[in-house]
């Protein structure tokens, strides 16, 4: 059994419009120590499935079928307040914005130690101890200083390693990092991956790394989960996706990175992703892909086998290794 | 040279955002100017439009001398540079429709009457590949590609000589950046107009710029011809820069040598003393730390580096010191 099990997971929001499907089918499993990457373009669902697993999405408006468990036991159906324990303690989740996630008026210290003393009853001192260790584990220097300092005293990769300190405090069995680096320079980011790696050598932390960046996935995940239009259509590891992507997309999307240029030229992804609001019975790319035939109008290509550990969504997969 | 700026400065209070900073670029050529946040790399951008008024330093267009211009006498070369901005939806006036907004340019200008403005109109958007049904849209309705498309449009319409592009692609989703980025330089080519390219990106400036200038705390560091700087990077900043950004590729980019630099960029309020890059460079000794090199091109080769290691016959290594 996997650490967490999603499984024919489709969330959708109410809204004006009607309902909008964010997440369509998905399985998924994160093994301990694992890193995965769901990776894919803007609504694509990669936040939204991710993001379904410590339940924050607006209970109100989300529409959720299927399951989700995290060690066996059912998440989607848990009492709020089990829930609340989970959340934090054995699933905690980085942002990409660490600015407006740390409250601005408290030190970084104090907002480190909150969680430890509410999630592991600890002391006053013994969490200032332990928040000080969180902080020498993430990197930063001079940590018994820091904890006295404020959000605003630190710079965009200190504060993002704060949050990251905040998250695994309580060692969480599952880490969800939303595009934990997009809005860091390359020089700290290289730094920040290089804390996941870490926490996941030295605590074995499953690591969900929800990111639009090729590079990123290429640098630190283990295996790879690409969306389209709220599905997954292609599921490897990282060594299998790059060395022989299956379905035109993935492909199409290594293709268009300005480092893959052809004389001068990149390849262009035409037309536009589908509207959410309609889900008809074909291939979601098929007015995009270069691969097209008649069988890829008729029905949605389920995502099959294509190879060990490999996984992909399309009748005519190219790639083959 | 279309653009010439020598010894540029512009401090705001205390904030040396751009500090003696020169560069040029000649007719028909993309600069990738590149570096990180607070680099000051935005801030050239907007001293070279007058967007803000530089506080020393000498900004020449087209061999003219625009750094004190009145904002009168400014207008009639307002012709000859445009802008295209990183948000397109946020610098394209949401009540105004498509046409409006390609079309203000020639209007403000007076270089078009409502007719000619129609016709031009259809042609820009016609070469910036949008249909002509766009005209009556407004900026909402558009994806955000689109928007950036009408950005270009409205940028080049007046067929200016320079345009300055600030990240004109980074919040775009990396299929529609393909296709920008594609029609940028089909419409460089196809219009010759020089470039200053903006970017925290190295791939995208690998990909359209001719020449790169490489920037840390308000100064070039580095610059050279794009292939030069790629195969070759002299300023360890530059080599750090080129090894921190993960390649799309895991056999290569979990083979290779990374630099990591350590600590934080410093504050831009108070650089400091010597090489500005010394508090994180690996391979800095005394020298360093008090004398500040100036940009020097030892091979005379047009690959100039601000780093006292970088002689006629050494190039330091970065990598080597771990």
């Amino acid at each position: 059994m996997s650490l967490l099990e999603i499984t024919d997971l489709s969330v959708g929001f109410d809204t004006e419009d009607g309902l909008v499907q964010a997440v369509r089918d998905i399985s998924l499993t994160l093994d301990e120590g694992e890193i995965l990457a769901l990776c894919g373009e803007s609504g694509c669902g990669k936040s939204v499935t991710a993001m379904s697993v410590p339940r924050l999405l607006p209970p109100d408006t989300t529409r959720l079928s299927g399951s989700v468990k995290l060690d066996g036991r059912e998440l989607t159906t848990l009492p709020e307040a089990e829930m609340r324990q989970v959340r934090g303690k054995s699933v905690s989740v980085v942002f990409q914005e660490p600015m407006t996630s740390l409250n601005p008026s408290f030190t970084v210290g104090y907002q480190i130690a909150e969680v430890l003393r509410r999630h592991e009853k600890l002391s006053r001192r013994d969490a200032d101890r332990r928040a000080t260790e969180l902080l020498e584990l993430v990197g930063i220097p001079a940590a018994a200083r820091r904890m006295k300092e404020y959000p605003h005293q630190l710079s965009g990769g200190m504060r993002q390693r704060v949050m990251i300190a905040i998250a695994v405090a309580c060692q969480p069995r599952v880490l969800i990092a939303d595009e934990p680096t997009t809005a860091l320079d390359v020089t700290i980011q290289a730094g920040v991956l290089d804390v996941f790696r870490d926490l996941r050598d030295r605590l074995g932390t499953a690591i969900i790394l929800i990111t639009h960046d090729l590079g990123v996935v290429a640098d630190i995940a283990d295996r790879a989960v690409v969306m389209y239009a709220g599905r997954a259509v292609e599921q490897a590891t990282v060594a299998e996706l790059f060395a022989a992507p299956r379905h035109p997309y993935t492909l199409g999307l290594m293709n268009a990175l300005p480092s893959a240029a052809v004389d001068g030229r990149l390849a262009e992804i035409p037309g536009m992703v589908p509207s959410p609001l309609s889900d008809p019975d074909e291939c979601a790319f098929h007015d995009r892909c270069p691969r097209v035939q008649t069988d890829c109008r008729m029905s949605r290509p389920p995502l099959v086998r294509q190879g060990e550990e490999h996984l992909a969504a399309c009748f005519h997969p190219g790639g083959q290794s | 040279m279309i653009l010439k700026i020598d010894n540029l400065v512009k401090h705001y209070g205390p904030v040396r955002a751009v500090d003696g900073l020169s560069l040029e670029i000649g007719e028909g050529e993309v600069l990738g100017l590149v570096g990180e946040s607070g680099s000051g790399k935005s801030t050239v951008g907007k001293c070279v439009l007058r967007l803000t008024e530089p506080t020393s330093g000498t900004i020449e267009l087209g061999g003219r001398d625009i750094t004190h211009l009145s904002r009168r006498a400014l207008r009639p070369l307002r012709r000859d540079v445009h802008m295209v901005f990183q948000d397109p939806y946020s610098s394209l006036n949401p009540r105004f429709t498509i046409e409006r907004i390609v079309g203000e340019p020639l209007l403000r200008h007076k270089v078009a009457d409502r007719r000619e403005t129609s016709r031009r109109v259809s042609e820009m958007l016609e070469k910036v590949g949008l249909r002509q049904e766009m005209r009556s849209r407004f900026p909402h309705e558009l994806s955000g590609g689109q928007r950036q498309r009408v950005g270009l449009a409205r940028a080049l319409i007046l067929e200016p000589k320079l345009v300055v592009a600030d990240e004109p692609v980074s919040a775009l989703d990396v299929s529609v950046q393909a296709s920008v980025l594609n029609l940028i330089t089909d419409l460089q080519k196809d219009m010759g107009f020089s470039c200053l390219f903006i970017t925290h990106d190295l791939s995208v400036v690998e990909f359209l710029a001719d020449r790169i200038a490489v920037m840390y705390l308000g100064r070039i560091v580095e610059s050279g011809p794009t292939e030069e700087i790629f195969a070759g990077p002299r300023h360890p900043y530059t080599q750090a820069l080129l090894s921190a950004a993960p390649v799309a590729d895991p056999v290569r980019q979990r083979e290779r040598r990374r630099i990591v630099l350590g600590g934080d960029v410093p504050s831009p309020l108070d650089p400091p003393s010597g090489c500005r890059f010394h508090t994180r460079c690996p391979l800095a000794y005394d020298e360093c730390r008090s004398v500040e090199p100036a940009l020097h091109d030892p091979r005379g080769n047009g690959h100039p580096a601000a780093c006292h290691l970088v002689t006629a016959d050494r190039v330091p290594d970065a990598a080597a010191t771990r």
